[in-house]
């Protein structure tokens, strides 16, 4: 709708932030993009997301909506006109569910362990995280992507992580590509949808701020 | 090919165990649209193979079969039930209602049930009062939501009732259990409305668990991981 006011309340690295601007990219909507300093917490944060105070929020003609996952299956309501971004059938719109949460459940959680533990707990984490992505390869089998043959709700929840994974593997000294190469063929693959890279940020420029929030916790 | 006793030829069944809460949701959401299921009991220290089968990543109950096809993971399931089963919905139609009934059931997964379970029930001494001080805070969210509503689905129990019912049955057997009480009426009134009108919801007034078993297991269950947990 031509009136639509739709502001996205985010951070720049944030993997959960991008999930919110590739939905809303592949659905064309417009929005206002509203960078938010994490540190000192904006009066708008606040009143839009007063349970977490976090981001993304999207911002719908004034009202919010909180949570990554969420705002992304509200976009898809919201916006269903165009590019439907979870299956029609309830088995399928259950597998995708089944297997975003599965992203939201490991891949975060583990790869925040590798870069801010060390020895054993780090070694733990890159072993779970290499065994996720390998669960993750299987259930995309021949597929081009967890959608089909477009992109979709558990490619959106997972493909921002890439650009985390050079900082996991430069904290974490080890090669995911090497354990992982449909992975990585997979969110290259994807990567050449505008889309997608208009969406991602560059992994190199995450890798910084890794290295900067490592020093802020006292871990380097 | 499972030989069914209904007239559709329907393949309909719940794993679960008697006491998971999260199974009693898939329970619960089946009755409330009246849709008639076979029920499998699991023993979750000796998972049977078809268990492990169905639900090979997490090896978790509940799990739902229907027609051959396998679902996991309780709001997925639920979200399922709403889609293929129309009835009595749990979800309003409007997107941005729907995406406030999903806000709350998975706060009430991630931050008040977990909170709750792990920092309170779980432990003792100064750690469960920092653990009783952080739940509050979340009940206080809670409060916020449902004052001025019979069910957090509004009218009708919802999403969030489903995914929060626990709070209603299971946390007092186990705060009268401790002598604690974490919902109290003086400081969540409204809360403390919604646990009766829930607990006493037809359906799902028939379908909690027996109390004595539950206050058994949760005492073993309880002892075990004060057990292993650091000196005081």
């Amino acid at each position: 709708m031509a009136s639509d006011q739709v502001t996205l309340l985010d951070l720049w690295a944030s993997p959960f932030g991008m999930r919110v601007r590739l939905a809303l990219a592949e659905k064309g909507v417009k929005y206002e993009y509203s960078e938010q300093d994490l540190v000192n917490k904006s009066a708008l944060l606040l009143q839009m997301n007063p349970v977490h105070k976090k981001i993304p929020v999207l911002v719908h003609n004034g009202k919010p909506v909180c949570e990554s996952l969420i705002i992304v299956q509200y976009i898809d309501e919201a916006w269903k006109d165009k590019a439907p971004l979870l299956p029609s059938d309830p088995y399928q719109r259950a597998q995708s569910r089944f297997w975003a949460d599965f992203v939201d459940k490991k891949i975060y959680d583990l790869g925040r362990k590798i870069w801010t533990e060390k020895g054993e707990d780090q070694e733990a984490a890159k072993k779970g995280f290499i065994d996720s992505l390998k669960l993750l390869e299987g259930e995309l089998g021949d597929k081009p992507y967890f959608g089909g043959e477009t992109i979709g709700y558990v490619d959106i929840a997972l493909v921002p992580f890439y650009t985390w994974f050079y900082a996991y593997e430069t904290t974490g000294n080890f090669n995911i590509e090497a354990e992982c190469p449909k992975m990585i063929a997979y969110c290259k693959r994807c990567l050449q949808k505008e889309t997608v890279s208009k969406s991602l940020e560059d992994p190199k420029k995450v890798y910084d701020f890794v290295v900067m929030l490592r020093k802020k916790f006292g871990l380097e | 090919m499972v030989e069914s006793k209904y007239n559709m030829a329907e393949e309909i069944k719940v794993f679960r165990s008697w006491s998971s809460p999260f199974a009693l949701r898939i329970i619960w959401a089946l009755k409330l649209k009246g849709v008639e299921f076979d029920t499998v009991y699991e023993d979750l220290t000796n998972k049977s193979p078809l268990l492990l089968q169905y639900n090979p990543i997490h090896k978790k109950v509940p799990v739902l079969v229907h027609n051959g096809k396998v679902i996991c993971e309780s709001l997925v399931i639920l979200e399922y039930i709403d889609e293929t089963w129309k009835q009595n919905p749990l979800l309003p139609e409007d997107p941005h209602q729907k995406s406030n009934a999903r806000f709350w059931a998975k706060f009430g997964d991630d931050k008040v049930s977990s909170s709750i379970w792990s920092d309170v029930l779980m432990k003792e001494g100064k750690e469960q009062e920092e653990g009783i001080s952080a739940s509050m805070e979340n009940l206080k969210y809670l409060e916020e939501e449902i004052r001025g509503k019979k069910f957090f689905g509004g009218e009708t129990i919802g999403l969030a009732d489903i995914a929060l019912g626990w709070l209603a049955y299971h946390l007092v057997i186990f705060e009268e259990t401790l002598g604690l009480k974490l919902i109290d009426q003086e400081k969540f009134p409204s809360l403390a409305a919604w646990k009766q009108e829930f607990a006493n919801a037809p359906i799902i007034r028939e379908n909690w668990p027996d109390r004595d078993k539950l206050v058994t297991k949760f005492v073993v269950m309880r002892e075990a991981n004060l057990g292993k947990g650091t000196p005081k």
